[in-house]
């Protein structure tokens, strides 16, 4: 790798940085938006003029000029590494997240079992968030959090197996290929039903994935407080609550990624290819591909509004005794057909 | 194919907690007292030790855990070239998958599946033992 390779992935990376650092922004905005409506309320109106676009911004600047307090009870070295865990597992899903035909940090050859481990890492760091800031409502948060996300955990990569199987790759591009030339080659509508059970189930799972509604008793304010960052204050609060939102995208974008499609526009007309023009390529592919993340992050956040709180005993036995069979079952069906066709 | 983005990924999650850090550090107070600094438990004087026993469950739903994840792990080199090694693979990695469908059935038949077990039912697992 030379030089010039170099500077533009260190270029990619701080543009990603940006990216995910806007989209929280937007992300926290559209949440109280989308809540506020949904509940007959307005939300912030007033910062900034329409409908209190730049509310959040006025949170980031309060939350920089925050005090960072750390209380005497916690264990020093794991409290202040768990946020640097927890923002690192997420950004670094990012670097084989496709945004474009062109515009990848790197399209490895193992890229979806990059993103299984590497967002495995968040886990590790919510723990170590829990554990040490020696509070029993963080402890039980971390607990509650880490019991979900290993146990949703096999739904997910038993699901993301699916497209993996009809594509014989696990390179995110590849899986973004095999979908090209309109909305009816997309993964979940391609190879119905299956694909479509896989669908559903990684993007229900994906939600206990990220602790939101129906699986966010970890952060059950009415009982828990806020969960395993309850001791943590001004910036480095800040950065749980990015690597949230950047964990909601990573999901929904996994997701759209190797379920609808990716950059591939619903029509293949609306698409440009990287031989007419490479920005062009890269801007419409973008473009496509976030519309569709987000979009799902809506759908997150519809969710949150539409459905209760799961009890754990129900949480528990539908990850087990629902998600594990059917997925299981769903990837030796699809399997075995292709195995018959070879 | 190169691994260096990914390093540089992880460079930058770094560097970024690391500045938002230095930045806060540079422009928020800083001033800590005894009370300010206690650990939070609702405005009240924290009650014993805070690493309290917790639900075995924890530590049963993780060795499940541990048992499916590592399977999983077998069957991502096998989806990927199950094109070329057809039927026969198939059948093979059925038969894996059988053997730890009837290590679940076991799990779930001993109610190790269920948050909250009846009372009746630890007794009944310790004759089954």
């Amino acid at each position: 790798m030379n030089v010039l390779e170099l500077l533009i992935a260190v270029a990619f990376m701080v543009g990603v940085i940006g990216f995910v650092s806007l989209f929280a922004l937007f992300a926290i905005w559209m949440e109280r938006k989308v809540s506020a409506h949904m509940q007959d309320r307005l939300g912030p109106m007033e910062t900034g003029g329409w409908h209190g676009w730049s509310q959040t911004i006025a949170d980031t600047v309060k939350l920089l000029l925050k005090e960072d307090i750390i209380p005497t009870a916690v264990d020093q070295p794991l409290f202040r590494m768990a946020p640097y865990i927890v923002f690192t597992g997420a950004l670094a899903s990012f670097a084989v997240i496709p945004f474009a035909a062109n515009l990848i940090g790197a399209d490895l050859n193992i890229g979806v079992y990059y993103l299984v481990a590497v967002s495995s890492l968040v886990v590790i760091g919510i723990l170590m968030a829990g554990w040490a800031s020696n509070n029993k409502w963080a402890l039980y948060g971390a607990m509650r959090s880490a019991a979900q996300m290993v146990s949703y955990e096999i739904p997910v990569v038993l699901s993301l197996l699916v497209p993996v199987l009809l594509a014989q790759s696990l390179s995110m591009q590849k899986l973004v290929e095999i979908q090209a030339g309109g909305f009816w080659h997309w993964t979940v509508f391609s190879h119905l039903p299956f694909a479509l059970v896989a669908f559903v189930i990684y993007f229900w799972a994906s939600l206990a994935e990220v602790n939101r509604t129906p699986f966010d008793i970890p952060e059950a304010e009415s009982e828990l407080v806020a969960g395993y960052h309850v001791e943590y204050s001004g910036m480095r609060f800040a950065m749980f609550f990015l690597a949230e939102y950047a964990n909601m995208f990573v999901v929904a974008a996994v997701a759209a990624t190797v379920f609808l499609g990716g950059w591939h526009a619903p029509l293949p007309f609306l698409e440009l290819s990287t031989e007419v023009s490479w920005i062009g390529s890269a801007v419409v592919g973008t473009a496509w591909f976030v519309v569709k993340a987000t979009f799902l992050v809506f759908v997150q956040m519809w969710l949150r509004w539409t459905l209760p709180r799961l009890r754990v005993d129900q949480l528990m036995r539908i990850c087990w005794k629902v998600f594990l069979p059917f997925s299981f079952a769903n990837v030796l069906l699809v399997s075995l057909w292709l195995a018959v066709k070879g | 194919m190169s691994f260096t983005p990914v390093l540089i990924f992880f460079l930058g999650g770094v560097g970024m907690v690391f500045a938002a850090l230095v930045v806060s550090r540079l422009l928020a107070p800083h001033r800590p007292n005894p009370l300010k600094n206690t650990t939070y438990e609702c405005g009240e004087e924290p009650v014993g030790s805070p690493w309290l026993r917790f639900n075995t469950r924890f530590y049963v739903i993780v060795l499940i855990f541990l048992i499916f994840d590592v399977e999983v792990l077998f069957l991502f080199p096998w989806a990927v070239n199950l094109r070329e090694l057809g039927l026969f693979a198939w059948v093979d990695m059925a038969i894996f998958i059988a053997i730890l469908m009837v290590g679940l059935a076991y799990v779930w038949g001993k109610g190790d599946l269920e948050w909250i077990r009846p009372r009746g039912s630890s007794a009944g697992s310790a004759k089954g033992r």
